[in-house]
């Protein structure tokens, strides 16, 4: 089971001291906490995707891409990319780009996004975000695997003898998670394809995600890729960790007490209601195991820990704790109840010995070019002859 | 979705079940005239369903009392165990009564608050009786300018009267007529059990959410139609191009 963080990336003025980072600011912090995740062994370091202040990060491949180069192991994902506004055929390249730099330390996570002005910014309508979401993923999964596309569909223009480049680092596309709150569609095409499912857990009482990750589970079983205890789940959460359990309290409070969501809630009823684990590193271990007990047994575990304003230095002091204090404690516990034939999280290295064994990994080198910038009929020197290159005729 | 026979109720649920009646009252004084005239239009219709020969239980929502509930659930996006335990009554109801004062022209904003955080489809083709009170004859029109789109935009079966009552009908036997008027019309549609025909044969066809608390919400696969466009696309389908997008 993979322990790490994921950040919206927001801006947010810390309330106890009155100041508010700059973006520029943000950005150095950022890159701080991924890689003091890395040095305390956490395993999974994601970024959220953001066209709006107070975010900044609209460009998570550029931001995880310097990350990869300044870190050592711990792996690169999103939360999330968005599937709807995004051109599918960009998200190919950037992020089989960001996999080949990181050396297959990559995966990511797909999902709608709920600001209803970036549709229209970036040409689309929000009330086909769930339309756009399930095309566009079919397209992109296309992508990754298919040399050579062809694809007609209502999301983008079509395409005809496409091939996204670069091909996946050893032709194994990157993981990918479908993230969602209530939607059984995007269970069902996380489901169809034996991808992860994410639920983000924050914001939103005990009981919220049961049903959707209760019908991924039985939707993965249905399509054939195991059990409903072998599906592949991936949980959020937010904590805040101090030596005892009344610093926590007292050290978050003004924080929870800021934030326009909590408004007229008590930290305490908020605590009890969700997710939300503020206390001690025992306190957030036991809250955490809970989470397997509402759950089953899962493959990721993600927190929340930099929102709200939090300094910069409060954030690291909270990564160390996670990388010492619970998710040792979490990993043997986990490990001590789980159940056989629960699967590890897929990585790069695990995938591409399920597709190779011990042979070695495709590497495609494209055909020459024949000097008008293309290949001919057939891109790579390997390309499967099923998938010739078809181009427009013109005239 | 359902294979159920047109027109037929809840087969689940023999004919002569007992009924429930959900009243919600949004006054805030005590007594109040919002919850005066909920009593009094609650005690025609029962009178008029046992007339019928059918029993019925009642469960009367003040709002007053979960004001705080529902301002919480307003900003937090979820409803506290206290409002769910209200809302699931709603879902259960085989008719509603609904009360608002008015207030500065208008339906008053915790009643409004508390419709806002239910399921669009926790009242779809529920009988449902709109009633204001206010304290001047003119802001009649409150409940038919205001109350009914609101309970058109959540589906609610509501009956044909309205009733209004400003202080001075309260002295007048106009006011009984209608209370009796609109009370048979909510008897009328709550013992045929049209609305509950309404929802099971047309129930795809309206707003849903996953997991909701509505009586006939999808709660795991086996509820869920995957013949739909958008399932079919989740599963790697093409779209057909008549009926996708919004």
């Amino acid at each position: 089971m993979e322990f790490g963080i994921f950040s919206v990336s927001d801006v947010t003025r810390d309330p106890v001291t009155g100041h508010t980072p700059s973006e520029a600011e943000r950005i150095d912090a950022i890159v701080r906490i991924a890689q003091r995740a890395d040095e305390v062994g956490l395993d999974v370091f994601a970024i959220g995707e953001h066209h709006n202040p107070p975010f900044f990060s609209s460009a998570p491949t550029t931001l995880l891409g310097h990350i990869a180069a300044v870190t050592e192991r711990i792996v690169l994902s999103t939360s999330v990319t968005l599937i709807t506004t995004n051109d599918p055929v960009r998200i190919a390249e950037e992020y089989a780009m960001l996999q080949h730099l990181a050396k297959g330390r990559v995966d990511l996570m797909v999902g709608r996004g709920n600001t209803v002005q970036v549709y229209p910014w970036f040409g689309q309508d929000i009330r086909k975000g769930l339309h756009l979401a399930l095309e566009n993923y079919n397209l992109l999964h296309r992508l990754w695997r298919e040399d050579v596309v062809d694809w007609e569909g209502e999301s983008r223009s079509g395409l005809q003898g496409f091939t996204s480049t670069p091909r996946p680092l050893d032709d194994v596309p990157p993981f990918v998670w479908h993230g969602s709150i209530r939607t059984p569609e995007i269970a069902e095409q996380a489901a169809y394809y034996g991808n992860g499912f994410f639920a983000n857990n924050v914001l939103a009482p005990y009981g919220h995600f049961d049903r959707l990750v209760s019908f991924y589970r039985d939707r993965f079983a249905h399509h054939g890729h195991g059990t409903r205890e072998q599906a592949i789940v991936g949980l959020g959460g937010h904590a805040f960790i101090a030596a005892n359990s009344q610093d926590a309290d007292r050290r978050f409070r003004p924080y929870f007490d800021a934030f326009p969501m909590f408004s007229g809630t008590s930290l305490e009823d908020y605590m009890e209601a969700t997710p939300l684990s503020v206390g001690s590193p025992q306190l957030v271990v036991a809250k955490t195991m809970d989470f397997r007990e509402r759950f089953g047994d899962y493959q990721r575990q993600l927190w929340n820990i930099d929102l709200l304003g939090l300094p910069v230095e409060t954030a690291l002091e909270q990564v160390e704790l996670l990388g010492t204090e619970v998710v040792p404690v979490l990993r043997r516990e986990m490990a001590a109840v789980r159940r056989p034939g629960v699967p590890a999280t897929p990585t790069h290295a695990s995938l591409v010995k399920a597709k190779y064994g011990d042979a070695e990994p495709r590497r495609p080198r494209p055909n020459p070019n024949r000097g008008d910038n293309v290949t001919g009929t057939s891109p790579y020197e390997d390309s499967d002859p099923a998938f010739p290159a078809r181009y427009p005729r013109i005239g | 979705m359902t294979d159920r026979t047109p027109l037929q109720p809840d087969p689940e649920r023999p004919a002569d079940a007992p009924l429930t009646l959900v009243v919600i009252s949004g006054g805030t004084g005590n007594p109040s005239s919002s919850r005066l005239l909920a009593d009094r239009l609650t005690e025609k219709t029962t009178e008029l369903i046992r007339g019928r020969g059918r029993d019925v239980s009642i469960r009367h929502v003040e709002l007053a009392p979960i004001a705080v509930d529902i301002a919480q659930a307003v900003v937090t996006g979820f409803p506290d165990e206290r409002l769910k335990a209200v809302i699931r009554q709603l879902a259960a109801a085989d008719g509603l009564i609904t009360v608002s004062p008015v207030y500065t022209a208008g339906v008053s904003g915790l009643f409004k608050s508390f419709f806002d955080i239910l399921d669009d489809d926790l009242v779809v083709a529920k009988p449902t009786l709109p009633a204001a009170t206010a304290g001047s004859a003119r802001h009649a029109l409150v409940i038919d300018g205001q109350l009914r789109p609101m309970l058109a935009f959540l589906r609610a079966l509501t009956v044909p009267t309205s009733v209004f009552a400003a202080p001075e009908d309260w002295g007048s036997s106009a006011l009984g007529e209608r209370i009796g008027r609109a009370a048979t019309e909510l008897t009328a549609l709550m013992t045929t059990g049209v609305g509950a025909a309404i929802a099971g044969d047309a129930w795809s066809g309206y707003r849903h959410r996953f997991g909701g608390e509505a009586a006939r919400a999808e709660r795991t696969a086996a509820d869920v139609d995957f013949t739909s466009a958008l399932m079919r696309l989740a599963a790697g389908g093409a779209p057909s191009q008549r009926d996708t997008g919004a």
